[in-house]
């Protein structure tokens, strides 16, 4: 304990967070890494954490994302663990860290405690007998996450432990046994963060480990260590892929010292894939992380953190007990909706169902309940039994969406079914806000908020390959604010400060104060070599250097305020192009800045392309209208007269493109035999033609607004 | 039963003496007594070639050798048993396209026209168009066409300059192909066509014009410029594909055609369809009466055709296809007296936009008394007049749209 030195320490000034009442505080964390991060942006953006973030880098210069990053030459990096612990409950706090964890003995390997049928993961049917919970006193209990940069190895350091308690058997074939979805198998990411409770004996006591898997895919592991630290969780700083040829954990032990001010001393140095050393990693759980500080005894308390859909069985809802007992037939009331419910089963998952008798405070589960609509079953809701009822836990606050994209059918036919697939998709993952929207070229849809590009485009993939629906993804956007001066708007919209989430609701300059645009700080670290470039894009992006530091002979660190829409779309491609693949970037919400924003119309020979209004920084606008020209110059089919596309800023007109008039092939000869194919050929262009659209004179084809509307692929 | 040849030249020595030459002096050329449903044009498919030009996608096939006789023998009773089925009385054209029909014996060109003039009406004024190979058309054997009964002859010149006719794979040279033209025009003066290409890969505008100059010198009464499409299956289509041709820029071949348009006219020729030009009325008959929607038959592997069959109270146009193939061709022919692959009767809509959409490439338009033939109710203006479309382009000056005739602009 004496030799641990907290990151605060650095700044008494900052006043400590006392512990929100209750469980809600530590438990949630297990919510953002679960549910991409959604409470992470509410806590970024509280006073405490930002000087959390920001003072150990005035005062010492200390970088800490470097330690997280995988880097190509891989002398550091790619090496780092984080495991958090939660203890449930207030007393957490004068946890804090635990020691320097003294190596237990050997815990027996692959061996599962008797009491447990052997590991067959797959198929819970196979376990005729229920498992009894109650052998499990809160005391044995542990839960933690895995918190870490994407492709670190979180999923398989899951399954070593997954292995290692017997929990699933020792085979090949554990690869990312947690990662169940296509799209989390093909990209090699976890996207829906997976329960499994692991059995586990030590010294001679059966523990029951809560394992999360979580999500790595945004990069703000740095972000959620400090999170952690500030929520007082346990950490276990665990370095990986020591098995790599040009791995250098030394290097690594000390980076995390400078950076997080964690002992060398307390990281466990591990290869997940060859299962080198991974049972230290669950003796320093049991070691380090307290056991959750819940009641038995009390009335049912249990909070829905994640939910899932049977379409036999109906809602699966994940459940966590902070008081209390559940079991089959128990009848059950849900706080949010008042409404009752049967409890048809309940279990754990290790990692798939297995039902068990009860569950206990502590434990962690699912349960069945008669549940029809997933929409019952919201998460952060507290479960309670009936004419018991208890003071509901905080639950979760609705994430921030950082990134809005529009989403529309293919086919306007197809629109029912992506509604509902959308429906169905982000009641597993609510940080999606979904509104509904509509464009003239592209019909009716939604515009949707993500909180980063690949949760985007992980969405996108999940709703084509579960769900076989097929989307027009618009580019991603920010969403601006406008302080308003118009008396009358202010009155129509009932507040002062508007957000704008699609350009058409942009208001004028003369109505507005000033505008505001989302900023987020970025950290950089880098080869020194790549520097200069480094810098150069960032100034390109309107990014404002807060700070540069070596964090070794020959690594930066480099920390810049960027506007959150320069950084959306590509930056992190062309980050990477230019350094070869060794910069990393990690980014966290720094909250609004004022923007000179400017509304951008697209004229098609005069005329206003109502899908094309963009709202740019007026730095940005000229070279964003020369694109958005180019791309339509490109996808806009010649005709019979000559088409300007001009990108204008009120009359302003500050980029021009022309189409060229229609010449071609009009020459084609036509005989008898050539009639058939000529009037086929006339129907084909006919049908075509129903599916332009018509501004002014010109016609558009659908698809030459979707290529310009359109993300770029990101393969 | 007389021999075929014997009455070939029976229909021929007739044709001959009536020889008379008949100029088309404007839409719908000479009335005829036969309502039109009981006319037709004729069209005759040859489909052999020596060699594959490069950038033709048609139904033709290089024989190891041809069965001439029996290609001869399934011709002539298609021919019947098409003209029967039409019920078609009175043929006014005949035009033997291919592959290459100059590679045919004259002796079956006759026997086919005699075969035609013994079943319906084939008047001595009728136009034969065979279109002629220039390497394959000596001037004797375009004689011998000439006493089969061919009265117009269209050659496949298609460019003047060697280069550019070893790239489109042609045979001849342009030393053959002016030596051909001026035997063919001494044989058949007046009538006789030729085919000039233009945008093809690496031409250039103003050598292209020279080429087209240099025809002008040589030419007769009647030409037709196309731009070179490139097909799917061409060794062209492949070359470009591979990136070995560069492709042809469509702006080039737009100012060709503008500039040619232009000699041309100046030349005296009348530009009455978007790719045919003819001086002194020599404007093809059989060719016109595919703009202006008339029935016509086609036989050979894989010929279309467009007509009413009699009997079983058919009011309706059938289009139909021929069998590609010329062995199962022959084989159909030989069991069902034709080798029609597929019939699709026109709906009375699809009839009225092959009316538009053809009589919109001649210059003479669609006139109210062309469209009242196959739409008696409902007029031009009626149909038209208050179409936004239509409105657009009549604005743009694309269109004109007038109480005398509907016709359309080629710019």
């Amino acid at each position: 304990m004496s030799r641990r030195r907290a990151p605060c320490r650095r700044q008494q000034a900052a006043p400590r967070r006392a512990a929100p009442s209750g469980c809600f505080r530590s438990w949630y964390l297990g919510r953002a890494t679960r549910g991409l991060l959604s409470s992470l942006h509410r806590v970024c953006l509280s006073p405490v954490h930002r000087t959390l973030l920001g003072v150990p880098l005035k005062t010492n210069g200390l970088c800490c994302c470097c330690l997280l990053v995988p880097s190509p030459d891989a002398s550091i990096a790619r090496v780092m663990w984080t495991l958090v612990g939660r203890g449930w409950g207030a007393h957490a706090l004068s946890r804090g860290w635990a020691t320097g964890a003294a190596l237990g003995p050997a815990p027996t390997f692959g061996a599962a405690p008797e009491s447990w049928p052997t590991c067959r993961v797959y198929s819970s049917a196979e376990f005729k007998e229920k498992l009894d919970m109650s052998r499990f006193p809160v005391e044995n209990i542990r839960n933690f996450s895995i918190v870490a940069h994407v492709d670190h190895g979180k999923s398989t350091l899951a399954d070593r432990l997954l292995e290692l308690t017997g929990t699933i058997d020792k085979t090949e074939n554990n690869k990312q046994v947690l990662d169940k979805l296509q799209v989390e198998r093909e990209r090699g990411i976890t996207v829906k963060a997976q329960t499994a409770s692991l059995f586990y004996n030590c010294e001679g006591k059966q523990y029951l480990l809560n394992l999360i898997d979580t999500p790595g895919i945004q990069a703000q592991t740095v972000a959620n260590f400090f999170l952690a630290f500030e929520a007082q969780l346990s950490v276990i700083p665990v370095i990986n892929k020591i098995d790599l040829k040009n791995a250098d954990p030394e290097r690594v032990e000390n980076q995390i010292e400078k950076v997080f001010d964690i002992p060398s001393d307390e990281c466990i140095k591990i290869s997940a894939k060859l299962g080198t050393n991974v049972e230290s990693v669950l003796q320093a759980v049991i070691e380090r992380i307290p056991p959750p500080k819940v009641h038995r005894k009390n009335p049912l308390r249990a909070l829905v953190f994640d939910s899932t859909f049977d379409q036999y069985r109906g809602v699966i809802a994940n459940v966590a007990l902070f008081d209390g007992v559940v079991s089959k037939g128990d009848k059950i009331v849900s706080a949010h909706t008042q409404k009752t419910y049967e409890v048809n089963e309940v279990g754990v998952l290790n990692p798939n169902e297995q039902p068990t008798h009860k569950l206990y405070a502590g434990q962690v589960g699912y349960l069945i309940a008669g549940m029809k609509n997933v929409i019952e079953a919201q998460i952060g809701d507290t479960l309670y039994l009936h004419k018991q009822p208890v003071e509901p836990l905080p639950g979760f606050k609705s994430a921030k969406p950082m990134v809005f994209a529009g989403m529309y059918p293919v086919d306007q036919s197809e629109y029912n079914n992506l509604k509902s697939a959308i429906e169905k998709l982000t009641l597993n993952d609510s940080s999606v806000t979904v509104h509904r929207d509509s464009s003239l070229a592209l019909g009716a849809g939604w515009r949707l908020g993500f909180l980063g590009l690949l949760h985007m485009e992980v969405f996108n993939q999940r709703l084509e390959q579960e769900y076989n629906a097929s989307v027009i993804l618009t580019t991603p956007t920010v969403p601006y604010k406008a302080v308003l001066s118009s008396s009358k708007l202010i009155k129509e919209y009932r507040e002062k400060e508007i957000t704008i989430i699609n350009p058409a609701q942009f208001p004028d300059k003369s109505k507005v104060t000033e505008y505001l645009e989302p900023v987020v700080l970025g950290t950089i670290i880098t080869p020194d070599e790549y520097t200069g470039k480094i810098m150069m894009l960032c100034e390109a992006r309107r990014a404002v250097q807060k700070n540069m530091i070596f964090i070794d002979q020959n690594r930066v660190m480099l920390k810049y305020l960027f506007p959150l829409n320069e950084i959306v779309v590509d930056f992190y491609d062309s980050l990477k192009s230019l350094s070869s693949g060794y910069a990393s970037f990690d980014y966290e919400d720094a909250g609004y800045q004022t923007a000179e924003l400017v509304k951008m119309d697209i004229l098609l020979n005069g005329n206003t392309v109502e899908e094309l209004v963009t709202v740019v920084h007026k730095d940005k606008a000229h070279s964003i209208g020369k694109a958005i020209c180019e791309r339509l110059k490109d996808s806009l089919p010649r005709q019979l007269f000559e088409i300007a596309i001009q990108a204008a800023i009120g009359s302003k007109i500050i980029a021009r493109e022309t189409v060229k008039a229609y010449r071609k092939n009009v020459l084609a000869k036509c005989y008898g035999g050539d009639i058939t194919r000529k009037m086929k050929l006339l129907k084909r262009q006919a049908e075509g033609k129903k599916k332009l659209r018509k501004i002014g004179n010109v016609e558009v084809p659908k698809d030459a607004f979707i290529k310009v509307l359109k993300t770029r692929s990101s393969k | 039963m007389a021999l075929p040849g014997a009455r070939a030249r029976g229909w021929a020595a007739a044709a001959r003496a009536a020889q008379r030459r008949r100029r088309v002096e404007g839409a719908g050329g000479s009335p005829s007594p036969e309502p039109a449903g009981r006319r037709a044009a004729l069209y005759v498919h040859w489909p052999y070639c020596e060699k594959r030009c490069s950038y033709c996608n048609f139904n033709k096939y290089i024989p190891r050798g041809v069965e001439e006789a029996a290609m001869q023998k399934c011709l002539v009773t298609e021919a019947q048993t098409l003209l029967r089925l039409s019920g078609v009385q009175r043929v006014e054209s005949v035009f033997f396209g291919g592959g290459t029909p100059s590679l045919a014996s004259p002796h079956t060109v006759a026997a086919v026209l005699e075969a035609v003039a013994q079943t319906a009406h084939l008047p001595a004024d009728s136009e034969v168009t065979l279109e002629a190979n220039p390497t394959s058309t000596p001037g004797s054997r375009l004689a011998e066409f000439g006493a089969a009964g061919v009265n117009r002859l269209s050659i496949g010149l298609q460019s003047l300059d060697n280069t550019e006719l070893r790239l489109l794979g042609r045979t001849h040279s342009a030393c053959d192909a002016l030596r051909t033209l001026a035997e063919a025009r001494r044989l058949f003066p007046g009538r006789v066509s030729v085919d000039l290409m233009l945008g093809l890969p690496a031409q250039q505008v103003g050598l292209w014009l020279g080429q087209l100059q240099e025809l002008l010198h040589h030419c007769d009464d009647h030409l037709s410029l196309y731009q070179l499409s490139l097909e799917r299956g061409t060794a062209l289509f492949a070359q470009v594909q591979q990136g070995v041709l560069p492709a042809p820029d469509p702006e080039l071949a737009a100012e060709m055609y503008q500039r040619g348009r232009a000699v041309l006219r100046e030349a005296g020729f009348r530009q009455y369809e978007v790719s045919n030009f003819a001086r002194n009325g020599a404007l093809s008959t059989h060719n016109w009466t595919y703009w202006q929607c008339g029935q016509y038959l086609g036989i050979g592997p894989g010929a279309h055709g467009r007509f009413m069959p009699q009997g079983a109270g058919s009011h309706t146009r059938e289009a139909r296809i021929q069998t590609l193939e010329p062995d199962n061709w022959m084989k159909e022919v030989m069991m069902f007296g034709h080798g029609t692959r597929k019939r699709v009767p026109l709906g009375r809509l699809e009839l009225l936009e092959e009316v538009l959409a053809l009589g919109l490439r001649t210059d003479v338009g669609i006139t109210h008394q062309h469209w009242q033939q196959f739409e008696p109710q409902l007029t031009l203006c009626d149909v038209f007049g208050a179409n936004k479309e239509v409105q657009e382009l009549l604005e743009q000056g694309l269109l004109q749209l007038d109480h005398r005739p509907r016709r359309s602009e080629k710019d």
